[in-house]
């Protein structure tokens, strides 16, 4: 066990894996339990988005309101404004890709405490195609003045960061996966809303990974190891705000960046890094993510293989900058 | 708590607030003429008699909910809540200025007494589902009332029947929204530009109560929602028949005045009108 408590051993066979949005849905559970003001609505995807665990205790507290995202975060604004904690949930293509006008109308500007729980965010949707894989919504909910964005990195930190959403007073997004990734923190791993976590500590790079990708930035960083290579790896849970100390702390060591994420490098974590150290600390930077195009249906890894989003590309996108500067 | 007034001192108060209306227009140099005009007896009769709040105490939890959705034509909010003691009449001469809390459109985080932030049109009626499915969880349905004044081009938007739906499904009972029927939107007469007829059907066909009410009179105002208030199981619309810019001529039934304010020449001849009731009595202050 290092500081951040993480498992030992990232790369054992026997690793658990488990989808996120489930941690979500045990951490919705167990807020319910405590707080009677949390409330939660649905837009006909209850079981898939994990609601079903909450709607199970606390049916009184729960919403169907059938396939109308639109309605689903409008109606979120107005139980907020009668001192609910609501949450509402959908597939990310939808909520937020369906209502960005009425979050940033009736959510920020209006300044209601909603909580949005994007799922089936990314590639690794897998068979269902482009249409269900979102790539966007980091981008689209970044760039909205009082939003928290958050993309947990396991079902442990999901279900530590939906409990963290319940007791914050903004409007939050939280960008959850859904195939069974491998959980790589534990109970004691911390979680604060506007914290970045240094996973791996190291000197010659700086790979700032967010969502699903942080655990293939650690496998990257073991392989990189035994390649002679130190590479420091921060885990980058909460997009907005951004941790710019922590981040510009180790970019003013290791001068290189490489971002990584499961969407749009544009606009996304990358477009928010980019943005920091332009301002800050400009540095070498490459981003990974998806370049400028939508996804295609397949199986989860050979999307992953195809867009460049594994733990080999990571290290040979490592090696190919350390080779530039040499 | 505000007194409630009697038809008469309503009525009174209603030609009030619409001169107060053309004036903050005309100062402002831009904003809505037709829409808050055409409502100032609607939000006169809400205000001054068929609502509960306390305008010095904006948040008391008791209170009745004021959406105004079509948030272009909070102008005759603004007045209203200005007549009804939320701030000083002065006030209203910086709306739409810079600093002012009385924005464009109305920000709810800018002016206490305020229950939204609107202008995009659609959403008032969601924000009221839920409002009122917290109060349902509160067990507090029954007590407290939420009144969504809508505009009917804003009936275009899908997000307005998605609530529909769901405020039908659920019965939100205490939800009584309000059409503003005035026939116009920016670029013409609304069955021109997207008919919404048979509209007494169709929120019938949502799982609505409609009842279709002359929304210039303030006493059949007063009384659809004292009968809105009895429906026990549905969600009430009441369609309310206007007429853009009423109460000066040269505006009413007019499309083109939906989206611009007078200048100095027409507000002096508006007031006027307003004063001397159409030229029928002469102005107090003439």
């Amino acid at each position: 066990m290092n500081n951040m408590h993480l498992l030992t051993d990232i790369t054992a066979t026997d690793i658990v894996q488990e989808p996120i949005r489930k941690g979500f849905g045990r951490g919705l559970k167990t807020i319910g339990d405590a707080n009677e003001a949390v409330v939660a609505a649905c837009a006909d995807l209850t079981d898939s988005t994990q609601m079903s665990l909450f709607k199970e205790a606390h049916p009184e507290r729960f919403i169907e309101i059938g396939v109308a995202e639109q309605n689903l975060v409008t109606v979120g604004s107005g139980l907020a404004a009668m001192g609910k904690i609501p949450f509402v949930s959908s597939y990310a293509a939808f909520m937020p890709g369906r209502c960005w006008e009425q979050i940033r109308t009736t959510i920020c500007l209006n300044d209601r405490p909603v909580k949005l729980v994007g799922s089936h965010a990314g590639v690794s949707v897998g068979p269902d195609g482009a249409t269900h894989q979102m790539l966007e919504d980091i981008a689209l909910m970044r760039v909205l003045p009082n939003m928290v964005v958050l993309a947990p990195g396991d079902s442990l930190e999901a279900e530590k960061a939906t409990v963290a959403m319940a007791a914050d007073r903004r409007p939050n997004y939280i960008r959850l996966a859904r195939e069974a990734t491998p959980v790589f923190t534990t109970a004691e791993t911390p979680f604060e809303i506007g914290k970045a976590y240094v996973y791996t500590p190291g000197e010659d790079i700086t790979i700032i990974a967010t969502g699903t990708m942080t655990y293939q930035a650690m496998v990257a960083a073991e392989k990189l190891y035994k390649d002679g290579v130190d590479a420091e790896v921060i885990h980058c849970p909460t997009i907005k705000p951004l941790d710019a100390e922590t981040i510009l702390h180790s970019v003013r060591r290791t001068k290189r960046v490489i971002t990584v994420e499961e969407g749009q490098a544009a606009g996304g974590l990358g477009g928010a890094v980019a943005e920091l150290l332009a301002d800050k600390f400009p540095a070498r930077m490459h981003r990974i993510g998806m370049q400028d195009r939508f996804g295609e249906s397949g199986n989860p890894n050979e999307l992953l293989e195809k867009f460049g989003l594994t733990a080999k590309h990571i290290q040979l996108a490592v090696h190919a900058m350390l080779e530039e500067s040499k | 708590m505000v007194t409630k007034l009697s038809l008469d001192a309503l009525e009174k108060k209603a030609n009030d607030i619409r001169e107060d209306i053309i004036r903050m227009l005309e100062e402002a140099g831009s904003g809505h003429s037709a829409g808050p005009l055409g409502l100032a007896d609607i939000v006169t009769a809400l205000y001054f008699n068929v609502m509960d709040y306390d305008p010095k105490n904006p948040d008391w939890p008791e209170r009745d909910i004021f959406l105004m959705s079509n948030g272009h034509c909070v102008p005759v909010q603004y007045a209203a809540m200005a007549h009804a003691g939320f701030f000083d009449r002065k006030e209203l001469m910086t709306l739409r200025k810079y600093g002012s809390r009385l924005q464009g459109h109305p920000e709810r985080t800018k002016l206490s007494g305020l229950e939204n932030t609107s202008g995009p049109l659609g959403c008032g009626l969601s924000q009221a589902c839920g409002m009122a499915l917290a109060m349902r969880m509160d067990h507090v349905e029954r007590k407290r009332w939420i009144y969504v004044v809508m505009g009917d081009g804003e009936q275009d938007e899908g997000n307005v029947w998605e609530a529909a739906m769901l405020a039908g499904k659920y019965k939100l009972s205490n939800i009584i929204a309000i059409t503003d029927r005035n026939n116009i939107q920016i670029d013409g007469p609304t069955e021109e530009i997207m008919p919404l007829e048979d509209l007494k059907a169709k929120w019938e066909a949502f799982g609505w109560h409609v009842i279709e009410i002359d929304g210039n009179n303030i006493e059949s105002v007063i009384d659809a929602c004292s009968m809105a208030k009895a429906i026990e199981n549905k969600p009430v619309m009441l369609i309310a028949h206007t007429v853009p810019g009423k109460g000066v001529e040269f505006m009413e039934y007019d499309f083109t005045w939906h989206g611009k304010p007078p200048n100095r020449e027409e507000a002096k001849k508006a007031l006027h009108e307003l004063r001397t009731l159409g030229g029928k009595i002469r102005g107090e202050h003439e």
